[in-house]
């Protein structure tokens, strides 16, 4: 590891400030993926900004009925917080599908939201990495990717983005709160994640100096059906090869009013089922128009040589985990 | 008030280990996991894969199951840290690691301090209602502690590999102590 600077600003704006101040500079939350990654030698920053113990740790009550996270709110506090366990389950769900208990208790919403998206080669400088080293190639293409993307990768980058957090928050139509050099902005979770194209480099629309303060879900999905599910090669403690995060709210004859469903271990970001979602708008809600609904979302999936798997994987939990939020009362329960 | 050491590489950091502080100058590359090693003397927690996976290195932060070997010193100023050594009061072990004797819980022992801090941290987290992937969905927050089911130890437990394979009798020496 290259040795560093630390720093550890009282205050977001200082933070910012000594980022900008700092060539090199990285913000250091959780550590979890950053530490890892100084270890392989993929991340060599001069200057830690330390900015785990910043006054972002609180989880409230939106008046909607929604809640806000801080970033630095521990995996863990969020998973077990009774405004996100007993509102929005897929969120609860989904983030105790992470990493391992102490991992948990580490790992930060800001962090675990700006985890590198990667892969193997990724984190082995000895390979060729258009992400890691843009212009050197990608070894994952014609290599070892049955865990890569199916839907939405490029010629340059066929990673996957490994949080699970982040799926519910696509599902959820949470949003991003930032602070940086030129003020406050929000982006929702959904498109805080971009997708390889020519910049693999490039993980999310984050802005260089750029804060996460805190994410916020609304409201109008609290209380809703929701779940997340996640096939993966052990029962605990590894990525997805496929997940998904579901939210629904029918009507008493189970007609589908709202639905969020968004897909987790298949592309470059947390993929938002949009075309799945606008298909089950104002349909009764019967395994079959669920299957032509996802069916029409996978039609855009594009598999490598090995992980071909995946888009039946991926439609399989879709069609259980969004039928299994059907109404108990509707005669049209799975 | 702003800490740090601007532009220097390494930092003065303070820590109390199983109740004793420390003050120690050092590299800012130093983990919590080569400051218990390689410079307290404290050679419990063990450096397996030194990359958050295997859990060998499991300490307790501020009361809170940790990987040691991904925290870096310097960020941990001023924090009380439990290892291994610290579990036992006096000569009498405590309950996790008596089950572990009892049970046989263990082969070569490389991850087994790891194992036992670890389950420490899960006995917490249950006491304090936690849930975990594998507890029911449907239970509300606020109805006190979870019970430690054997589901409930093995997916609390996954962040501790044994290669050893002694997975049985971890379970069993954990839920020993439930009981």
């Amino acid at each position: 590891m290259k040795p560093f600077g630390y720093q550890r600003p009282a205050t977001v704006e200082a933070a910012v400030e000594a980022f900008a101040a700092t060539p090199g500079a990285r913000y250091l939350a959780g550590g979890t993926n950053l530490m890892d990654l100084m270890k392989h030698g993929v991340e060599t920053p001069a200057v830690l900004v330390d900015v785990s113990r910043l006054p972002l740790d609180a989880v409230e009550e939106l008046p909607d009925g929604g809640v806000r996270a801080g970033a630095t709110v521990r995996n863990s506090d969020l998973a077990a917080h009774p405004l996100v366990h007993d509102r929005f389950p897929v969120l609860s769900q989904a983030l105790l599908a992470g990493a391992s208990g102490q991992l948990r208790n580490m790992a930060t919403t800001g962090g675990n939201l700006l985890q590198r998206t990667r892969c193997g080669y990724f984190q082995d400088t000895s390979a060729a990495c258009n992400k890691r080293e843009p212009g050197s190639g990608c070894a994952a293409r014609d290599g070892v990717h049955r865990d890569h993307a199916v839907l939405g990768h490029s010629e340059r980058c066929v990673a996957t983005h490994p949080s699970d957090m982040a799926v519910a928050l696509a599902a959820l139509d949470a949003v991003v709160e930032l602070y940086g050099p030129e003020g406050a902005r929000t982006v929702p979770v959904a498109e805080f994640h971009r997708l390889p194209g020519e910049h693999p480099e490039r993980d999310t629309v984050i802005r260089p100096g750029e804060l996460i303060t805190a994410v916020t879900v609304p409201g109008t999905a609290a209380g809703r059906p929701s779940a997340y599910r996640k096939a993966r090669d052990r029962a605990s403690y590894a990525f997805a090869l496929a997940s998904v995060a579901a939210v629904l709210d029918t009507d008493e004859d189970g007609t589908v009013r709202a639905v969020g469903l968004a897909f987790g271990g298949l592309a470059h970001r947390p993929w938002r089922a949009r075309l799945a979602e606008t298909a089950l708008l104002g349909q009764r809600l019967t395994e079959e128009a669920v299957a032509r609904a996802v069916d029409a979302e996978l039609a855009l999936a594009e598999p490598l040589r090995d992980n071909g798997f995946k888009v039946p994987l991926a439609r399989n939990l879709a069609v259980h985990t969004l039928s299994g939020l059907a109404p108990a009362r509707s005669p049209q329960r799975l | 008030m702003s800490t740090g050491t601007g532009s220097g590489t390494s930092s003065w950091v303070t820590m109390t280990v199983n109740g004793v502080e420390y003050r120690r100058e050092l590299d800012n590359r130093t983990t919590v996991l080569d400051l218990l090693r390689e410079h307290l003397g404290l050679t419990g927690a063990k450096k397996g894969c030194d990359h958050g996976q295997c859990g060998a290195c499991t300490v307790l932060v501020d009361g809170r199951r940790a990987n040691s070997c991904l925290l870096p010193a310097v960020a941990q100023d001023g924090a009380e840290v439990t290892t291994v050594e610290g579990l036992a009061a006096g000569d009498e072990l405590h309950p996790v690691q008596q089950a572990f004797l009892d049970r046989d819980a263990f082969q070569c022992g490389y991850c087994t301090p790891g194992q036992l801090c670890s389950a420490v941290g899960v006995f917490a987290e249950a006491a304090a209602g936690h849930p975990s992937h594998v507890t029911d969905p449907g239970r509300a927050s606020g109805q006190g502690p979870v019970e430690l089911s054997r589901a409930e130890i093995r997916e609390r437990m996954s962040g501790n590999l044994c290669r050893c394979g002694a997975y049985p009798n971890i379970v069993a020496a954990i839920e020993d102590v439930t009981r």
